[in-house]
Parts: C-alpha cells; sequence; structure tokens
C-alpha cells in the first residue's frame, strides 16, 4: 500500500516537471476546439480562464531541462533564470499548445518579458492583467473592470460566452480544490513524516497542469491515503521556506534540505493555489467577488504592495500556525521582490527570536555541495544550541 | 585623441544650479517646520507634482538625491551599509544609497532633509518603487500612499484606468488635507497644470532644437541638467521662466558643423559614478545625442502630450498612465527609438543596460537585435547608475572607440544612412 503510494507521486512529479506540456496536448486532443491557456506566476484568476471553458496552466521555467541558446542574449545578466527559461520554451515551440499566455504585475522583469514575447512570438495571444497594488475601495472596482476585459478577449480566443452561472460554477471548483491544498498543508504542519514537501510539491504542482477536476479527484483519492501512512515522526527541525514563490527550486535541493534534518512544514512553492484562505462565495456577483477578495482577502505576497507591516504579520502567522522553528529564506538569484522583503521578513523574524538562513538558487542549479554545507552547518547550530 | 568638450555651460547652468539649491533650501527649512512646510516624497517616473501645488507641498525626490551622490561620488558608502543591513547585491542600488544615507545621515546639499508629511508612491512602471517606499515609510515612520497606476497594456489608457488613477488622485488630496490641515486649493493646482503645459512646449522646444544639424542640445547629457528643474519647477512660474531662457538661449548658441559626427540615441540610465568620464568618452569623437529615453522618465511630452488646466485631475491621471516611458510597455519603447531615429535623424543606438534598474534592462538584448536587424548601428554596454563598482572605464571606451570607428568607417563609404529596413515599428499612435 505504501510502496504503491510512493508510486502514485512519480507521474506526478513528471507531470509538474514536463517541459513539453503532453498533459495539455493531450487534454486538447480530447475534443476539437479545445484551448488553454498558460499564467506566468505567481496568480491569475483561473476560474475565469475555466469558466471559458479553457484549460488554466500554470507555467513555472524550465528547472535544468532546457539548455539557453538564445534567451541569454535577449535578456543578459542581472536576470533572474525563471525569465529566461520562460522565453526559451517559446523560442523552442514547447509553448505552441498554448492559446494565450498570461502575465501580470509581479516584477519588472516579468512585465518586460511579456511584450518581448509578444514580439517574438506574432502567433500567440499575450494578455498583461493589472492586478492592483492598493486596497483602497477604488481598487476593486478597477479590478472587476480589468476582469471583464479579460473576460471579453478570453470569450474572444474561445468563442464562448462567459455566463455568470459558468463563473460561479469554476468559482466553487477551485474552492475545494483551494481547500484541499489546505487540508495538506494542514496535514505537512500538524505529520510531517506522512507527506514529505517534495511529494506534496508534485501533488499540487500537477494540478496546475491538468482539469481542476481530475485535480480534485487525485487529491480527495490520495489525502485519506496519506493519512493512514505509516511512519514514526521524525526529530528534525521545523522550517517554513519563504521566497520561492515564482521560479521554483530545484526538488533534489528540498531533498537535500530534508535529509539534512529539516522538516518543510509551510513553503510558497504553489501560491496560487492558496491565494484565498477561506471559499469565496458565489453570490451576488462572481466578478465583482473575485476583484474583492483579490483586493481584501489574498494571501500576502511579496509580489503585491501590502503594508508592510502586514506583510510581515503574513509570514508570522504562518510561522506560527506551522509552529516553525526556523525560517529558510529561499530565494531565487536575481529575483528583486524576494530580495527587498527578506530584509522586511528577517527583521520580523529575529523579533520573534527565530533562527533563520537566506540561500540562494537558481531553478537550472545541479550541484549542491556548497548549499548543503550551508544547511547542515545551519542545522548543526540549531540542533547544538 | 584629445579630449575636447563639447559641454556647453551658459547662464542655464547657473540658473539650473541656483533653482536646485533654493530646492534643497526648501527641504532644509521643511526640516526645521514640519507644521508649515508640508513635503511630498514622491517618484520621478511620471510624478504628479501639479497636484502637490494645491497644497504649496514641496516635492521630495529620492532618485535625485541618489544620483547627486553618486555623481558626487559619496553613493559607495550607503550602498555598503545596506548591504551590510542584509540588502542584496544585486537590488537596485538607488534604493540602497538612498536607505544607506538617510542612516548615515548624508545629504546630497549638506542640508537637512525633512521627515515627509507623505510617502506618496506613485507606482509608474517600475515595481521597486513599491518596495523603496515600504521601506522608506518603515524607517522615517512617515505615512504611506500607493497610487497604483495601471500599466499601459494597450495602445491608450482606457475609460477605467483613467477613472482608478483620478480616483486615487482625490483620496491623496483627502488624505493631505487630514495631515497637513489645509484646505486643497484647487485655483492653485489648476493654474500648476497651466504652468506645466507651458513649461512642457517649451521642454519640448527643447527637445526639437535636436533635430537640427548640427544640434546645439544634448538629448541625453544636456537633459540630465535640465531634469532637475523639470520635475521640481514645472508646475510653477520659476518653472518656466527657466525653461524659456533655456530654450532662448540654446536656440542662440552658435554650432558648426565640425563640433558634431555623429548623432545617436541613446537608451537607459547614465553610470552617475562616472558621469563625467562617460561624458567624455562621447565628447572626444564628437559624438551628440540628439534623443534619449531616459529624459522621458518624467514625461514624454516632445510628442505633443500637455497638462490642461481644463481638465486638470484627468490629464494629470493620463501624464502618469502613458505619458513617461516608464509606465509604457517595451514595445512602444521599441516605437519611440525607432521614431528617434527617423525624426531626429541619428546614426545609431546604444543601449546602456543598468544593473540596477530591470525596468529598462530586462529585455534591452531582444532591444539590441530587433534593432541591429533593421540595420541600425547598435552597441550594447553594461554597467550601474550608482554602484561604481560595476563600471570599467577602460572596458567602456575601447567598446566605445570601437563603435564609433565603425561608425567613422561607414561614413567614409558611404554607408552612413542606413535605411530602416523590416521589422519597421508602426508610427507611432499614442504619441
Ligand atoms: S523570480 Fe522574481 S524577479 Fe524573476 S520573474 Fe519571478 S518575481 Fe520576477
Ligand atoms: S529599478 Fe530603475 S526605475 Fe526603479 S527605482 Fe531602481 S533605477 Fe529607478
Amino acid at each position: 500500500m505504501a510502496e504503491c503510494l510512493e508510486q502514485s507521486f512519480e507521474p506526478l512529479t513528471e507531470l509538474a516537471q514536463d517541459i513539453e506540456f503532453a498533459s495539455v496536448r493531450r487534454w486538447k486532443q480530447g475534443a476539437p476546439h479545445r484551448k488553454a491557456v498558460a499564467f506566468f506566476p505567481v496568480y491569475a484568476p483561473m476560474e475565469i480562464i475555466h469558466a471559458a471553458g479553457m484549460l488554466p496552466v500554470g507555467i513555472a521555467g524550465a528547472g535544468d531541462r532546457l539548455d539557453l541558446q538564445h534567451a541569454d542574449s535577449r535578456f543578459g545578466s542581472f536576470i533572474c533564470s525563471i525569465v529566461k527559461t520562460t522565453f526559451e520554451l517559446g523560442i523552442t515551440g514547447k509553448l505552441e499548445p498554448f492559446d494565450a499566455l498570461l502575465f501580470s504585475t509581479i516584477c519588472d522583469s516579468a512585465r518586460n518579458l511579456c511584450f518581448v514575447m509578444k514580439r517574438n512570438f506574432p502567433g500567440q495571444h499575450f494578455e498583461f492583467l493589472h492586478l492592483p497594488h492598493s486596497t483602497s475601495e477604488s481598487s476593486i472596482e478597477f479590478l472587476a473592470a480589468e476582469y471583464r476585459r479579460l473576460m471579453g478577449e478570453l470569450q474572444r480566443i474561445a468563442g464562448v460566452e462567459i455566463t455568470a452561472g459558468a463563473l460561479r460554477n469554476s468559482i466553487a471548483m477551485f474552492n475545494r480544490q483551494r481547500e484541499l491544498a489546505g487540508e495538506i498543508y494542514t496535514l505537512r504542519a500538524e505529520a510531517p513524516h506522512l507527506l514529505r514537501a517534495t511529494e506534496s510539491y508534485a501533488l499540487l504542482r500537477a494540478g496546475l497542469r491538468m482539469p481542476v477536476e481530475e485535480h480534485i479527484a487525485i487529491l480527495e483519492e490520495m489525502l485519506p491515503k496519506i493519512r493512514a501512512r505509516g511512519g514514526k515522526k521524525r526529530d528534525a527541525i521545523r522550517v517554513v521556506i519563504e521566497g520561492s514563490f515564482c521560479e521554483q527550486p530545484p526538488l533534489p535541493l528540498i531533498r537535500v534540505l530534508e535529509a539534512a534534518g529539516c522538516d518543510v512544514v509551510d513553503d510558497d512553492f504553489t501560491l496560487a493555489q492558496r491565494w484565498f484562505s477561506e471559499p469565496l462565495p458565489l453570490e451576488p456577483d462572481p466578478v465583482q467577488t473575485l476583484a474583492e477578495r483579490y483586493v481584501r482577502c489574498a494571501t500576502y505576497s511579496s509580489v503585491r504592495h501590502f503594508p508592510a507591516a502586514a506583510r510581515c504579520r503574513g509570514l508570522e502567522q504562518r510561522i506560527r500556525r506551522s509552529r516553525a522553528d526556523a525560517v529558510i529564506f529561499l530565494i531565487a538569484k536575481f529575483c528583486e521582490p524576494a530580495y527587498f522583503d527578506y530584509v522586511l521578513f528577517k527583521k520580523a523574524v529575529d523579533q520573534l527570536g527565530l533562527p533563520s538562513l537566506q540561500l540562494e538558487f537558481e531553478e537550472k542549479l545541479f550541484t549542491f555541495d556548497r548549499l548543503q554545507t550551508e544547511i547542515e552547518t545551519f542545522v548543526e547550530s540549531l540542533i547544538f544550541d | 585623441m584629445s579630449v575636447q568638450a563639447t559641454e556647453y555651460r551658459g547662464s542655464i547652468h547657473q540658473q539650473q544650479k541656483e533653482l536646485m539649491l533654493q530646492w534643497y533650501a526648501a527641504l532644509d527649512r521643511a526640516a526645521g517646520n514640519a507644521a508649515e512646510q508640508p513635503v511630498v516624497s514622491m517618484m520621478v517616473s511620471g510624478n504628479c507634482v501639479e497636484l502637490l501645488e494645491g497644497f504649496g507641498a514641496v516635492p521630495l525626490y529620492p532618485e535625485v538625491n541618489a544620483l547627486q551622490l553618486a555623481i558626487r561620488h559619496q553613493s559607495l558608502d550607503p550602498i555598503l551599509l545596506a548591504e551590510e543591513l542584509g540588502y542584496a547585491a544585486d537590488n537596485c542600488a538607488y534604493v540602497k544609497a538612498d536607505i544607506g544615507a538617510y542612516l548615515k545621515g548624508i545629504t546630497p546639499a549638506g542640508g537637512r532633509l525633512p521627515k515627509p508629511t507623505l510617502v506618496l508612491c506613485n507606482f509608474v512602471g517600475c515595481n521597486t518603487y513599491l518596495k523603496w517606499f515600504e521601506h522608506t515609510a518603515d524607517l522615517t515612520g512617515a505615512p504611506l500612499y500607493v497610487l497604483d497606476v495601471p500599466f499601459l497594456r494597450s495602445e491608450e489608457p482606457g475609460e477605467a484606468d483613467i477613472a482608478y488613477v483620478v480616483r486615487q488622485l482625490k483620496e491623496v488630496v483627502a488624505r493631505l488635507e487630514s495631515l497637513t490641515g489645509r484646505k486643497f486649493d484647487y485655483d492653485r493646482f489648476q493654474q500648476a497644470t497651466a504652468y506645466s503645459a507651458e513649461s512642457e512646449g517649451l521642454w519640448s522646444g527643447i527637445k526639437h532644437l535636436a533635430q537640427r544639424s548640427p544640434s546645439p542640445f544634448d538629448a541625453y547629457f544636456d537633459a540630465i541638467t535640465l531634469m532637475g528643474p523639470l520635475y521640481v519647477y514645472r508646475a510653477r512660474s520659476e518653472g518656466v521662466q527657466f525653461f524659456r531662457d533655456a530654450l532662448r538661449e540654446l536656440e542662440q548658441k552658435p554650432v558648426s558643423a565640425e563640433d558634431e559626427k555623429f548623432r545617436l540615441v541613446v537608451e537607459g540610465p547614465p553610470p552617475y559614478p562616472y558621469f563625467r568620464a562617460f561624458r567624455d568618452m562621447f565628447a572626444r569623437w564628437k559624438a551628440c545625442a540628439v534623443a534619449s529615453t531616459y529624459s522621458t522618465v518624467g514625461g514624454l511630452w516632445e510628442f505633443g502630450f500637455r497638462h490642461d488646466p481644463e481638465k486638470p485631475f484627468e490629464s494629470v491621471a493620463r501624464h502618469m498612465l502613458a505619458q513617461n516611458v516608464t509606465n509604457r510597455n517595451y514595445l512602444q519603447r521599441y516605437e519611440q527609438i525607432g521614431h528617434y531615429l527617423r525624426a531626429w535623424d541619428a546614426d545609431g543606438l546604444i543601449i546602456h543596460f543598468v544593473k540596477s534598474c530591470r525596468l529598462f534592462s530586462a529585455g534591452q538584448g531582444d532591444m539590441r537585435e530587433y534593432f541591429s536587424r533593421m540595420g541600425v548601428p547598435t552597441l550594447y554596454i553594461e554597467s550601474d547608475l550608482e554602484d561604481p563598482r560595476y563600471f570599467s572605464e577602460a572596458q567602456t571606451r575601447n567598446r566605445l572607440d570601437a563603435f564609433f570607428e565603425s561608425l567613422e568607417h561607414m561614413k567614409r563609404t558611404g554607408a552612413r544612412r542606413m535605411p530602416l529596413a523590416a521589422p519597421q515599428p508602426s508610427p507611432l499612435r499614442v504619441l
């Protein structure tokens, strides 16, 4: 039984990292006129894409699976890897299954990427969404208008009308997916020995590559099995990972962390599926709901403005909820939003009296000796403290 | 080859210096009397200095402070202090210099800098602004308002975008009324937009002088000198007077054909810590920047946009949304450069990649590819706008020398004015 469960993570891990997007191609072939929309991290209103009958797909760079032949010269030094690998995915034709690609206001590099791609791939549709950096009342109205604009574009591409009923149905679906994702994190915080961070990563990230209905079914089937898994709690340091919200750390690096004696009890790997912690109401107006909840109730994130204190409180809450002993700031190289927030977060974590470690990675990293030494030294310092 | 400084130093430079000293003096006075003199810190990009006039508030521009530190070779110590505090080597060095200088008590003109009445983050394009002002507000304890300006994702800003920015501008007014205890003076605000419209017309006139051959004005190096008054004073009568004098003086400035060998468009901010050395690298080749994108950070006025006293709020919103290079999308920047190359009749393009500023630099390799393919001689060089550790003088000079040599060769062999081949940028629609 345990073995069988372990085996079921393998295809999910592969699916989550597949840069050929075979699952998307297969889904599109399943019926005529099916369309898929890719979104660049961190968040996208997947409900709207789904309500247009399209498949929302979260893209996340290419890990170490792609050699950069063109992107380095287009983006130069000091730019994070995911921007380059995304461009390279485009120029090598791997993004071809997507009928539209969606970007938003997360950082300057990603924003420029959207328009550079638009020039280089004229056959594809690019959308840039302005997700507000304000909590003022007026931003709700603005975002609702922005979502309606997006709906207009998607309706044109999909050739279907997005009805209020369809949107309510989609919100209900994604509510369920978020609820299950929440359960996974609760489980990890309560019994980290039952689900490794790498397994949880595969389980959730694969959900950004398949229809939400299928993902819900997988989660519903696997959660009880995971809960019933054997094994003993190990004597490990409970850590929260902060800073990996966009470019993703290589899975072997997470394994190194775990092998060194850390239980990752919370992380920010797939924030899109945890953007709201409460279910969104379906009434009265679903577009208004999506906008209002984005402005009022979304999770804190380094890629959108909140009053700095609120962002620090968000991290503190995550630390408390998961009863973490330490924080690992795992930051993609050249990721400016994460670098800046590190300064604020570090201060907040220090004030809580918690130890922390800052590590920098690139998605394409494949040797981890230096990081491993840093992690082991950190863990040892905590054990012998 | 001897260095022949082509830098022009007329009476406008003296006037510019005096205006900027007056500004620092006003800030110093405000530091001593916060209740009497409101101060609003803002970003340069698409700034809404007109609105401040409605409160008689003085703008405080951290970017201007940061660049002054760099020009005066004072930026490294504050940067190092910020790095000790946890800022990364790859964070925008403007922010690090500003925060480090604040903590060290260093100010550009030696006077005091006040705690702002309001930290107004005009989020126009640059996401780093959000972080910078969050940190400033955190450090100084000053209240923060983020004015969320939607990025320009189509040719024209949509109605929802304009309405959104106008509503926020009115929120800023209400916020400042309660912070200062003063009532917003709408008439003065309107008057400010009228002054701005005049200053902008004159500034545009100056920029168009560079269409002459030879040009009496360098739209990169000289423009930077005039940018201070443009951001601080354009909405006041002093600004109008200054730009009137500047236009007159430059119009009458004698220039001879030998003073100009190459006409260039420059993209990206300058390396402020080596500003003089960088300028000399152009001067020794008698290379004149006839247009630059950096001089349009605060506003794009050479294509006709003006503030409108009949619709003051809406025109401020339009300026922030669409009439500055930072809030326009990357492809619109290609169009802008393409337009300069044609209408300002340039020989080539210099792309200066600065590591601090991803807003400018992320994608400049693609830009180089785009223009090179069009047949535009294009040079791509890298350094930084604030951090002196990222400038290699010898290497930069060698690359510029090689570029100018090849331009010279092209000129000699008659290949100079390369026709702009496909892909042609589409004609500027918004501008
Ligand atoms: S990793 Fe950071 S810098 Fe890079 S695109 Fe994502 S948010 Fe932007
Ligand atoms: S990133 Fe660029 S535009 Fe933004 S603050 Fe830094 S230098 Fe200015």
